[in-house]
């Protein structure tokens, strides 16, 4: 009796109780959380100034530019595929804005309001072309990412005369877009920039769509087995197309800001970035196959990329070690994240 | 029992008033140059079970996916409920309540059971931007749904792909049965099985058939498919070699037919022993032998 009693109390016999750590190991974001955890210690050991208040608006800041793309970046992986034309498409985005209000002398937002269009068009050019062709995401993007680099150049070049733009920080509608796109307060000693605010919203909007909404339930399955999923009449290219829309959408926020907090733009950034926003993702607990991880794990990826950057530079060692630095912790992360996956879904 | 009443109702209406769930008649399709099916035809009636059976390459996938709606008929007529269609997605199929359980790409294997319940068709709740899937309501169907099936499962949390695949072919036909399919085609449900878990699916199938659903089984098992089948369908070689009620064909006329008749009597010609021949054949080469 004594032990039939408490099997009766439960739903079903055969199912123990998930314990807490039992349903934190089953997360995707576990790996990247331990893993953020070892960093901020480890920096907080070796560098000094690393636990002082001002630092931290500027590892937040670092992270929030890396962690506004790695949020859509984390969506289209989940789906399954991979977007290379992301870091340059930052830079196309602040290009267009910033030339196409010097050259027309108009207001700063209605450049800001093409950029927005154009930026999605490029988006739903990639998303177009891979269904269309069912081409690998890798090719396509990486060809975008080509022609993207070179318009940027080539373009400004030719309408500018030199590598960047000319300042806009006297046109009309400047002062407003700044407020938007690139502005900053002070709360005690901590400067805090409105990127942060842009990447925790967008976190937050990832997170609600992934988990509770259809679409997100149709990302998962487009990314874990996008044939079952148009058997069952999921709108498996639809969804691609959006994510990568998605994608267009966050790198006119990324470029608006990197017009906004400079005036200037240099046309040969973005080349490089691609990749840390992977990294973000993939250290956030996305599976590199598609149809697993999360938009929150995607932030704590790009916050241990924001303490990797600047712990560097706060413990005063050479910056050129990052990159290794970067390597060893996507490795680290990626092991680590397997083991947890197995361990997850081992359970009996 | 169940096979009593409709043997015996069968007798009375073949070629009877009654229309057909899905009916295709003299269906063809080709890939290219190829001829992957001709000249097939096949009726499938509410709670009964029609079985396609055909070796490796017999036609039975571009079969499957011509009633699915993945591949549209180059030739012949596919009708359902006597209206005539030309699906061009699944999503039109499963609209007309045709339902297809695939063997391989059934479901989403690192989806929780729930999440691949409802793929496709999830339920929300709220309005503009608050909509929202109504996850406690799909968490609580999905345990119901698969327990009127008989389908008693631990936790609708775990990621389908760590049910066996019995189990997974069971909540597709849940799946199926829940949505208000009228017809359902399985495609192979017991190819991968051990012979318990083929019992189990076999039961779900007849489950299916005794809550009014068509069923289409396609299958080169002909001892599953004579267990459950009321109608039988033999495809070779693209084509249809045979078509019989349950009533007028036994176990092993079946199973002899669907091994290709003739072609058996030879295979049994040139397996049998003629000990002086085989034996220094076998020693000297047995990889050819194998």
């Amino acid at each position: 009796m004594t032990v039939l009693a408490p099997a009766a109390e439960r739903s079903d016999e055969r199912l123990a109780p998930r314990s807490l750590t039992r349903r934190l190991i089953g997360r995707p974001e576990l790996g990247a959380v331990v893993g953020a955890a070892a960093v901020f210690v480890f920096f907080s050991v070796v560098a000094d100034s690393f636990l002082q208040a001002s630092s931290l608006g500027t590892v937040l800041y670092a992270s929030s530019t890396i962690g506004i793309m790695a949020v859509p970046v984390a969506l289209l992986m989940i789906g399954g595929e991979f977007d290379l034309s992301a870091g340059v498409m930052v830079t196309s985005s602040a290009l267009i804005s910033s030339m196409f209000s010097y050259q027309m002398t108009a207001n700063t937002w209605v450049g800001v309001g093409v950029s927005l269009l154009v930026t999605l068009a490029f988006g739903a050019f990639n998303g177009l072309m891979l269904v269309r062709t069912k081409l690998p995401s890798f090719i396509i993007t990486l060809g975008t990412f080509l022609m993207l680099t070179g318009l940027n150049l080539g373009l400004t070049k030719l309408i500018s005369g030199t590598v960047s733009t000319k300042s806009i920080g006297d046109m009309q509608g400047f002062p407003t877009a700044r407020d938007v796109f690139a502005s900053h307060w002070t709360i005690g000693s901590v400067d805090l920039q409105v990127t942060i605010l842009w990447w925790i919203g967008l976190v937050a909007v990832a997170t609600w769509v992934l988990l509770r909404t259809r679409v997100g339930n149709w990302i998962f399955a487009a990314g874990g087995n996008p044939d079952a999923a148009r058997a069952v009449g999921v709108p498996v290219a639809g969804t691609k197309v959006g994510l990568y829309m998605a994608v267009a959408f966050c790198a006119w926020i990324s470029g608006q800001h990197l017009l906004f907090s400079f005036d200037v733009v240099q046309s040969g950034e973005g080349v490089g970035n691609e990749f840390l926003y992977i990294i973000a993702a993939v250290i956030g607990g996305c599976l590199m196959t598609g149809g697993y991880g999360s938009a929150i794990g995607s932030a704590v990826g790009a916050f241990i990329f924001g303490m990797t950057s600047k712990g560097i530079v706060y413990a005063q060692w050479n910056p050129d070690w990052f990159k290794f630095f970067l390597g060893a912790m996507l490795l680290l992360a990626t092991l680590l994240n397997a083991w947890v996956r197995r361990r997850a879904e081992a359970r009996t | 029992m169940t096979d009593t009443t409709i043997s015996g109702g069968e007798a009375a209406t073949v070629p009877g008033p009654r229309t057909p769930l899905v009916a295709l008649t003299d269906v063809a399709k080709s890939y290219g140059s190829v001829r992957a099916l001709h000249g097939v035809s096949l009726d499938v009636h509410a709670g009964e079970i029609t079985c396609v059976l055909g070796d490796n390459g017999a036609g039975k996938s571009t079969l499957i996916k011509i009633i699915a709606g993945l591949h549209p008929h180059d030739a012949g007529t596919y009708a359902v409920e006597g209206e005539e269609v030309r699906h061009a997605s699944p999503r039109e199929a499963l609209d007309r309540g045709i339902a297809t359980v695939y063997q391989d790409l059934a479901v989403v294997p690192l989806m929780p059971v729930w999440r691949n319940f409802f793929l496709g068709s999830e339920p929300t709740k709220g309005r503009g931007p608050l909509r929202r899937l109504d996850v406690a309501a799909m968490r609580a169907t999905t345990h119901q749904a698969l327990l009127r099936m008989g389908i008693d499962l631990r936790d609708v949390d775990q990621p389908i792909g760590t049910l066996s695949g019995g189990e997974r072919q069971c909540v597709a036909i849940a799946r199926a049965v829940h949505f208000g399919a009228k017809v359902l085609v399985l495609d192979e449900p017991t190819a991968a099985l051990g012979v318990k878990q083929s019992g189990v699916v076999l039961k779900y199938v007849a489950a299916a058939r005794d809550a009014g659903l068509g069923v289409v089984l396609i299958t080169h098992n002909p001892h599953h498919a004579y267990l459950v089948g009321d109608r039988f369908v033999l495809l070779k070689r693209g084509a249809m070699s045979g078509s019989h009620l349950k009533e007028d064909i036994t176990l092993d006329e079946l199973t002899r037919e669907m091994a290709g008749g003739s072609e058996l009597d030879e295979l049994t010609h040139e397996l049998s022993r003629t000990p002086a021949a085989t034996d220094p054949a076998a020693a000297a080469d047995p990889e050819t032998t194998a």
